[in-house]
């Protein structure tokens, strides 16, 4: 076998070896895209809680709003009902007066359609009549509920963490032992050695976005609306960028706390900013120039686009080519400038 | 095997500097060791030993001299790497491979070499051929270096401190390996603070302190530089001077170590007598009298900044 191949060979057993390394790569995301896709299922045809408030009409305006299966009503004293707001036991209440008042916090993202909602059953009940017969017809969207959103966030952070964590950390780690230095020491070839890190990582790579999307269909009934091979392209372009910061980050960095507060500082404003657990339209306008060149938010957007929308070529033929571009560049840098000692 | 070789010595230097800000680590060293030739470096804790060794084997960069290893500089190095081996001072190999598969990476570098289980069995770690890294002990870590500077069956090898901290056993093992390396007409460099290594091993030595070669030969001449092949140590109280000491029967040497003096004589059986006289006749204490054959260890004793001159 070539040397490269032993070195590639001796990536994965290096890696396979390690339990602790198995779990941040393949165990981790699991879990958390099962946690956080159980808390915020949606559709699952829970009720929205909501309350009417003790009073003359009580008793009737729930009757009225009891029919909604849609709605879980209770009636409460007016004492309670600013706790039940804060706890998040209710979205809404009913106001006790004859004439409706409805209370309800409107940064809550359902609010305004359940007060329209309740509203419209109690006008009815009273007697409005509706010019125009109207009729509801719910669409659960493919591609729209919170655990689709999170997929291929979940999926481009933990392409991100793993080549940073797995090149980096590892590099710096083999300088610290004057392992390097050893096979400096040796005729290897010197690009055999970086190169054999980034082969390595495609071979994780796959399993690890197949696992992930795996999981996605089978638990959570996603669904890819885009193109497979989109999706391989943009996972190696991602893996490659980040590959090449990892490698820029441990080119000369001589002890292991240095390159991991490095990682982190280039890694964690991106779990923020780059629409992982929510989408990054939340920041304000004057943020987003900063925010969308960001590699993991050019990938979670491109990941987004294709698995939720089923984004033609046209549309991630760009952050495609950035993060490739991306990717070379720093590599031929971090090679530039790369210590073995 | 025999080598090809475009040139008859293994290693040359001329005036090789290497300056650490304002430490001078290594001071204008000159060395020159001839194909086949066993050479060692000794000296105290940062003489410049390793520091001069990682510059000849490419390692280091020089701030001033001429390096030539086979025939060769550096500046065409990949082709230098394939003849040479190198333990070392210090390196900790990967965890989680195996000694088989770590040899055996190390292998696949070289154009041509032995197969990973002979080398495996020259260092004696048959045994361990299928534990981790992580799982040997410090010695075993040690052999497994010098396993991996064989593998490419070299025509020079170094070893820097390749048995500090080995057990007699694997030490007297390793000096096997080297001899019969040495025995193939084959060059080697090693460096060691173990005086009874570099006589057993070395056909020259260099004794290195604050980065100058301060004395250098085969270790037959350094011992006869002291100028007899005894050593009688001793201690005295009240203490008794040089004046003294000098005035002792075939004494060629004196130095002061430790509170003890240490002379060199020619026959013990002409000193000794007389020094347990001539402190009977003083009334001083004879304590720690001690006498043994000089060797390396007394050259080196007698050099590096412990010898009797510029000392109370
Ligand atoms: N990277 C470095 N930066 C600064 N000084 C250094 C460096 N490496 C070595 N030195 C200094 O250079 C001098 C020579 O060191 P060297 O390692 O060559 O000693 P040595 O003879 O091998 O010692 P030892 O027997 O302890 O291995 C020492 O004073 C050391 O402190
Ligand atoms: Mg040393």
């Amino acid at each position: 076998m070539s040397p490269l191949g032993h070195l590639i060979l001796a990536r994965l057993r290096e890696f396979y070896r390690e339990p602790a390394a198995l779990f941040w790569t393949y165990g981790f995301p699991t879990l958390l895209a099962l946690a956080l896709g159980l808390a915020f299922r949606g559709g699952d045809g829970r009720a929205t809680p909501i309350a009417v408030i003790e009073g003359p009409f009580a008793s009737e305006r729930a009757a009225v709003l009891a029919q909604d299966p849609g709605l879980s009503v209770r009636t409460v004293s007016p004492r309670d009902v600013d706790s039940l707001f804060l706890g998040g036991g209710i979205v809404l209440a009913v106001g006790a007066d004859p004439a409706l008042e409805y209370r309800f916090d409107d940064t809550h993202p359902e609010s305004e359609a359940v007060r329209r909602r309740v509203d419209d059953h109690l006008q009815r009940a009273a007697g409005r009549i509706d010019p125009l017969p109207t009729r509801d017809r719910p669409v659960t969207a493919p591609g729209s509920r919170y655990i689709d959103f999170l997929i291929p966030g979940l999926i481009g952070m933990n392409i991100m963490s793993s080549s940073m964590w797995g090149i980096g950390y590892t590099i710096v780690e083999a300088r610290k032992r004057r392992l390097l230095k050893r096979l400096a020491a040796t005729p290897m070839r010197h690009g055999d050695f970086l190169l054999s890190f980034i082969l390595a990582r495609l071979i994780f790579l796959a399993t690890e976005v197949a696992i992930l999307l795996a999981f996605a269909v089978l638990v959570f009934d996603v669904v890819v609306q885009g193109s497979w091979l989109w999706i391989a392209a943009l996972s190696v372009a991602g893996a490659m960028a980040f590959a090449g910061l990892a490698m820029l980050a441990a080119s000369r960095t001589q002890s292991t706390e240095t390159v991991s507060g490095l990682m982190n500082l280039i890694m964690l404003p991106m779990w923020v900013l780059s629409g992982v657990f929510f989408a990054s339209s939340h920041f304000p306008d004057w943020m987003q120039p900063m925010i969308k060149p960001l590699p993991l938010t050019l990938l979670n957007d491109a990941m987004r686009a294709v698995i939720n929308e089923g984004a033609t070529s046209a549309q991630v033929a760009l952050p495609f080519a950035v993060l490739s571009v991306g990717a070379a560049l720093t590599r031929v840098v971090a090679v530039r400038v790369f210590r073995w000692n | 095997m025999a080598h090809p070789n475009d040139d008859s010595a293994a290693v040359r230097v001329r005036g090789l500097v290497k300056r650490y800000g304002d430490l001078v680590a290594v001071n204008g060293l000159d060395l020159d060791i001839a194909n086949g030739e066993c050479f060692g470096l000794l000296g105290p804790n940062g003489a410049g030993k390793t520091t001069t060794v990682e510059i000849l084997e490419g390692l280091l960069p020089c701030d001033a001299g001429d390096v030539t290893i086979l025939g060769r500089t550096w500046r065409d190095g990949r082709k230098l790497r394939q003849r040479i081996g190198i333990a070392l001072q210090e390196t900790h190999l990967a965890d989680r491979l195996t000694v088989h598969e770590t040899v055996t990476m190390f292998r696949s570098f070289f154009d041509r070499g032995r197969t990973p289980d002979q080398v495996i069995a020259l260092v004696g770690l048959e045994d361990k051929r299928d534990a981790w890294v992580v799982k040997l002990s410090g010695g075993q870590r040690q052999r497994l270096a010098i396993a991996c500077a064989l593998v490419g069956d070299p025509e020079l090898l170094f070893l820097d401190e390749p048995t500090t901290g080995l057990d007699p056993q694997s030490r007297r093992r390793l000096w096997d390996v080297v001899s019969d390396f040495r025995g193939q007409g084959r060059s080697c460099i090693l460096t060691t603070h173990y005086m009874e290594e570099a006589e057993r091993l070395c056909d020259r030595v260099a004794i290195i302190d604050h980065g100058r070669i301060i004395a250098q030969g085969t270790p037959t001449h350094l011992i006869g530089q002291l100028g007899g092949t005894q050593v009688v140590e001793f201690r005295a109280s009240p203490d008794v001077d040089e004046v003294f000491c000098r005035s002792l029967p075939g004494v060629s040497g004196i130095s002061r170590f430790q509170q003890r003096w240490r002379l060199t004589v020619v026959a013990l059986n002409r000193t000794v007598p007389a020094l347990v006289d001539a402190l009977r006749d003083r009334g001083a204490d004879l304590a720690d009298l001690t006498t043994h054959q000089a060797s390396l260890e007394d050259v080196f004793i007698a050099l590096t900044g412990r010898a009797l001159r510029g000392d109370a």
